[in-house]
């Protein structure tokens, strides 16, 4: 008996947290499916409702402006701090002296929750009491910015604000990556006489391009997943100008008693990850049975 | 992309040059415009925390009159003091105090524990490899990828049965349920390096399971057990959507609180205030960010890059 106890610990240890995951990542999320597809509003009921809440989703204005913004903020917001990551990654690598200190400046945002972010730039923006009041205190009295306060505008303060705080992020990856590229067929290159640009964009960017495929997936991951910057920020509004699918999910399920849609509308979150993920897991898969086919 | 150790780090410089290829006096004019711009981008990364540090000390009319922005020119530590124990959040007047000690006891058993289990996981996924393990590993990191907004109304409908509704201990539970795919994930990637002669030779000299993870395993552990603490932490102490729907009240942590605190409606916008309460809570993962950037950084290649 104690053989076969001591013979299966590491089953059994692992036991509960594969459990643990199975219920949480399958079952959590069968269950938020079915919700989807109920009759639910106020509470969980488990009446068949069938597809009818996807379809109101679907028709639903809000919704409509939710994922219209989600499409501008992610494209920017991925291009933007990637190109920033780039050029920082590029400027530091330039054997600046320092280099841990100009890091570790540049990378602070990441550590501050997108509560503490959003609400200082909100801060910022506010024409009242940032930007616009200061400049207008050096004495350009007709100084005017009110982007947050202004509907169709008031989603490029959010691209902002999240470009602030990842392009730090970018930033670091991006440098390892630069740091691990092949430095002969650089050395090789100067010597040719290649200007330094042309080396950045024949050789260097194009050898780091699964890291910057790596940046662009976890960007995305995290634009999808945009909710406590929004929250912090402008609340999704002025009116529903800066909603995005997470609020939305959050505002049907506790705030208008309409679970069902909600859950819908978390379904879809999920399918946007996966449409993100899924690609990549398998291009990545592949590229490194490739590479390990090369080497053996 | 390996340090010594096994965990990514940042490599240091290395011998290409890129400003050599051009003369002494380009390369001089270059790093010139090279320093210039990482100052400018310095200056606008560091100008949010500037202002509200700056705000936190100033008199609420000097602010009305010119905006956050500005320079001091009046000084007082009392907003400090009425932030943490005196301002009014949703009704209750006791400052920030209450919901900074909420978070303290959310976040540090949840990173012990989900870190513990972690390490346990890794161990047994790289040192103890059985028929399906490699499954079971991509199986339980799938919980990284899981936008929260899809297991709300599951978690409310668990905690509620186990009667951790609003309660601290219910956000422990789900950020170590959450947790264990993170912390699984970056151990055992990092004991996977360790050599498997190592093991299996402790393995003949009749150690066990436990025996070899306290003795072999556990004492080669602390780096990569730091940059889990660190990331871990700082991920729980930060995180707002389970914090403001499995909470209310009292028992809410800080990052809901401080929305309430400088969204809620009031008459009179006391900025001084809100910015040391902002700053309160920002502080912890702050303060841990300045004395362990080196392993925060480790972190984020490790987690990122594989």
């Amino acid at each position: 008996m104690k053989d076969w106890l001591s013979r299966f610990t590491p089953q059994m240890v692992l036991a509960p947290s594969v459990i643990a995951s199975f219920v949480y990542v399958f079952l959590f999320c069968a269950w938020t499916v079915w919700l989807s597809l109920s009759d639910s509003t106020l509470l969980p009921e488990f009446s068949w409702g069938g597809f009818k809440h996807y379809v109101a989703l679907w028709q639903n204005r809000r919704w409509t402006i939710a994922y219209t913004n989600l499409f501008l903020f992610g494209s920017l917001y991925v291009t933007g701090s990637l190109a920033i990551g780039l050029v920082l990654a590029i400027l530091i690598d330039q054997r600046v002296r320092g280099e841990a200190i100009w890091r570790s400046i540049l990378l602070y945002p990441l550590a501050m929750s997108f509560v503490v972010t959003g609400t200082v730039w909100r801060w910022t923006f506010n024409p009242t009491t940032g930007l616009q009041a200061f400049v207008r205190t050096l004495g350009w009295t007709s100084f005017e910015f009110d982007w947050i306060l202004d509907r169709t505008r008031a989603i490029y303060t959010i691209v902002f604000t999240g470009t602030w705080h990842a392009s730090g992020f970018a930033m670091v990856l991006l440098l390892a990556g630069l740091r691990s590229v092949d430095q002969d067929l650089i050395k090789a290159a100067q010597i040719d006489g290649a200007s330094m640009a042309r080396i950045y964009y024949k050789i260097v960017l194009p050898s780091i391009r699964p890291i910057i495929v790596a940046v662009v997936v976890i960007l995305l991951q995290f634009a999808i997943k945009t909710f406590d910057l929004v929250a912090a920020q402008t609340g999704g509004g002025p009116g529903l100008s800066t909603n995005v699918p997470a609020i939305y999910v959050y505002d049907l399920m506790f705030q208008r008693g309409q679970i069902a849609q909600g859950a819908a509308a978390a379904v879809m979150i999920l399918l946007a990850l996966a449409l993100v993920l899924v690609p990549y897991v398998i291009w990545s898969n592949r590229r490194t049975r490739r590479e390990a086919q090369a080497s053996s | 992309m390996k340090a010594a150790g096994g965990i990514a780090a940042i490599p240091d410089a290395v011998a290409f040059d890129p400003l050599a290829t051009g003369g002494a006096w380009r390369r001089r004019r270059s790093m010139a415009v090279v320093y210039l711009l990482l100052t400018a981008f310095a200056a606008y990364y560091l100008l949010p925390l500037g202002v509200i540090v700056l705000n936190s000390f100033r008199d609420l009319g000097e602010i009305a009159r010119g905006g956050l922005i500005g320079l001091p020119h009046s000084f007082s530590l009392d907003h400090w003091a009425k932030a943490w124990n005196s301002f009014c959040v949703n009704g209750l007047c006791k400052g920030v105090e209450p919901f900074f000690y909420n978070s303290l006891k959310m976040a540090i058993p949840a990173t012990i524990i989900s870190t513990a289990i972690g390490a346990v996981n890794g161990y047994i996924l790289s040192a103890w490899r059985f028929k399906g393990s490699e499954l079971l590993f991509g199986f339980i990191t799938l919980g990284v990828f899981l936008p929260g907004q899809m297991v709300l109304l599951p978690w409310a409908y668990t905690l509620g049965l186990l009667g951790l509704t609003n309660t601290v201990w219910g956000l422990v539970l789900i950020h170590c349920v959450q947790g264990l795919a993170f912390t699984t994930l970056f151990c055992r990637n990092y004991y996977v390096n360790i050599p498997d002669a190592l093991i299996k030779a402790a393995r003949i000299d009749g150690a066990g399971f436990w025996r070899i993870f306290r003795r072999i395993v556990l004492p080669l552990s602390p780096p990569i057990l730091i940059v889990t603490v660190i990331w871990q932490f700082t991920g729980i102490w930060n995180e707002f959507l389970f914090g403001v729907v499995f909470s209310s009240g009292e028992r809410q942590p800080i990052t809901a609180a401080l929305i309430a605190l400088t969204a809620g409606q009031t008459n009179v916008r006391q900025y001084n205030v809100e910015s040391a309460a902002v700053l309160i809570g920002a502080l912890p993962p702050l303060l841990i960010y300045l004395f362990g950037g080196r392993y925060f950084m480790r972190g984020l290649t490790q987690g990122a890059i594989k």
